[in-house]
């Protein structure tokens, strides 16, 4: 049996899900380490106060800048009036060569 | 080139298409063969196949059909079979993709020795004739869901006008899995985790200019599933 050949680079294994959880763990544990101040850490109380509520305000950032996103690519969405309108001159030609060159419908 | 059209109920269209596209080759002196592959259309798209045939010559329309509905992956398979371009155009045959996009493909891919060429209603001046606002809508945020979640390197997943190496193309065609719009989305996230080379044109998206387009809840939901499914597997 072929030996199984070795991913190019780390990130190539590892399903976007997993970079995910790997990201998502990461920053969790590194929030957590500094703004729930475990015992045995000195952690500067405004330094705290200001990270607590950091997870919020990124996942409500992130919900404005997608909704900003989504609404200036639907605002600047091409409308193809000459294509279409290209189309149906195309299409009567079409219609008349072919029935000349003998298709029957 | 090889095109590969898989049909059904396309009697009304397919003429059009074959006439496009043979006048599209013809202008720009492009080799080419058109292969469509019915899947038993009971509306009689395959005796046109046959009259297109005859019309154009065998070395240039080639049949072949399916006794009945058996999906799109399949169908591209079954064309490849028989395919002797060294790429393969593979696009709707209900006049939605133009084939005046080929030679832009074509140009494209030589430009800069792409694997895939792929045709984007979402950049450029790519866009679509015949959504209303409610149907760019969910486009749009599928879209952006896709690109968060998959990160693919191509503006438009779900599009299925695009030009392949031949050997691309089985290569993909063997690891690919899904159905539907999710299947399109598939070979571009596979082709990115296999190192292939993707270029985008942007296309004019017509939407059906015969019959109704719907984009229903299950539609919606069976994207969502393999949204989630390929987040979770690639």
């Amino acid at each position: 049996a072929p030996l199984p050949s070795l991913p190019l680079s780390p990130q190539a294994a590892m399903t976007k899900l997993g970079q995910w959880l790997c990201g998502l763990a990461l920053l969790g544990s590194a929030w957590a380490a500094l703004a729930l101040a475990p015992p045995g850490l000195q952690v500067p109380t405004p330094l705290r106060q200001a990270l607590l509520p950091l997870p919020v305000y990124l996942l409500v950032a992130f919900g404005c800048y997608s909704l900003a996103t989504v609404g200036y690519r639907l605002a600047t969405f091409n409308d193809c009036e000459e294509a279409a309108a290209e189309l149906q001159e195309q299409i009567r030609a079409a219609r008349a060569d072919l029935a000349r060159r003998g298709l029957r419908l | 080139l090889s095109v590969l059209l898989p049909t059904y109920n396309e009697c009304d269209n397919l003429p059009l298409v074959v006439w496009l596209l043979v006048r599209t080759f013809r202008d720009s002196g492009i080799d080419f063969e058109i292969i469509i592959i019915d899947d038993g259309s009971p509306d009689g798209t395959q005796e046109v196949a046959q009259q297109l045939e005859k019309i154009y010559g065998s070395d240039k329309i080639l049949l072949r059909p399916r006794a009945r509905k058996l999906g799109l992956g399949t169908a591209y398979i079954h064309g490849m079979k028989h395919a002797t371009g060294n790429f393969i155009v593979i696009m709707d045959a209900d006049l939605s993709h133009h084939p005046k996009f080929i030679p832009e493909f074509i140009r494209k891919q030589k430009e800069g020795n792409f694997d895939i060429v792929s045709g984007t209603r979402y950049k450029g001046n790519g866009g679509v004739y015949g959504w209303d606002l409610k149907r760019k809508l969910i486009s749009r945020g599928a879209n952006f869901l896709t690109q968060v979640l998959l990160r693919p390197g191509a503006s438009d997943l779900t599009g299925s006008f695009r030009l392949y190496r031949k050997e691309v193309l089985q290569k993909l065609m063997e690891k690919c899995v899904s159905k539907g719009y999710v299947f399109q989305m598939e070979m571009i996230v596979r082709a990115r985790q296999l190192g292939y080379t993707i270029g985008e044109v942007p296309i004019s998206f017509v939407d059906r200019v015969y019959g109704e387009s719907k984009l229903g809840g299950n539609e919606i939901v069976s994207f969502l599933k393999g949204l989630l499914t390929l987040f979770a597997t690639t």
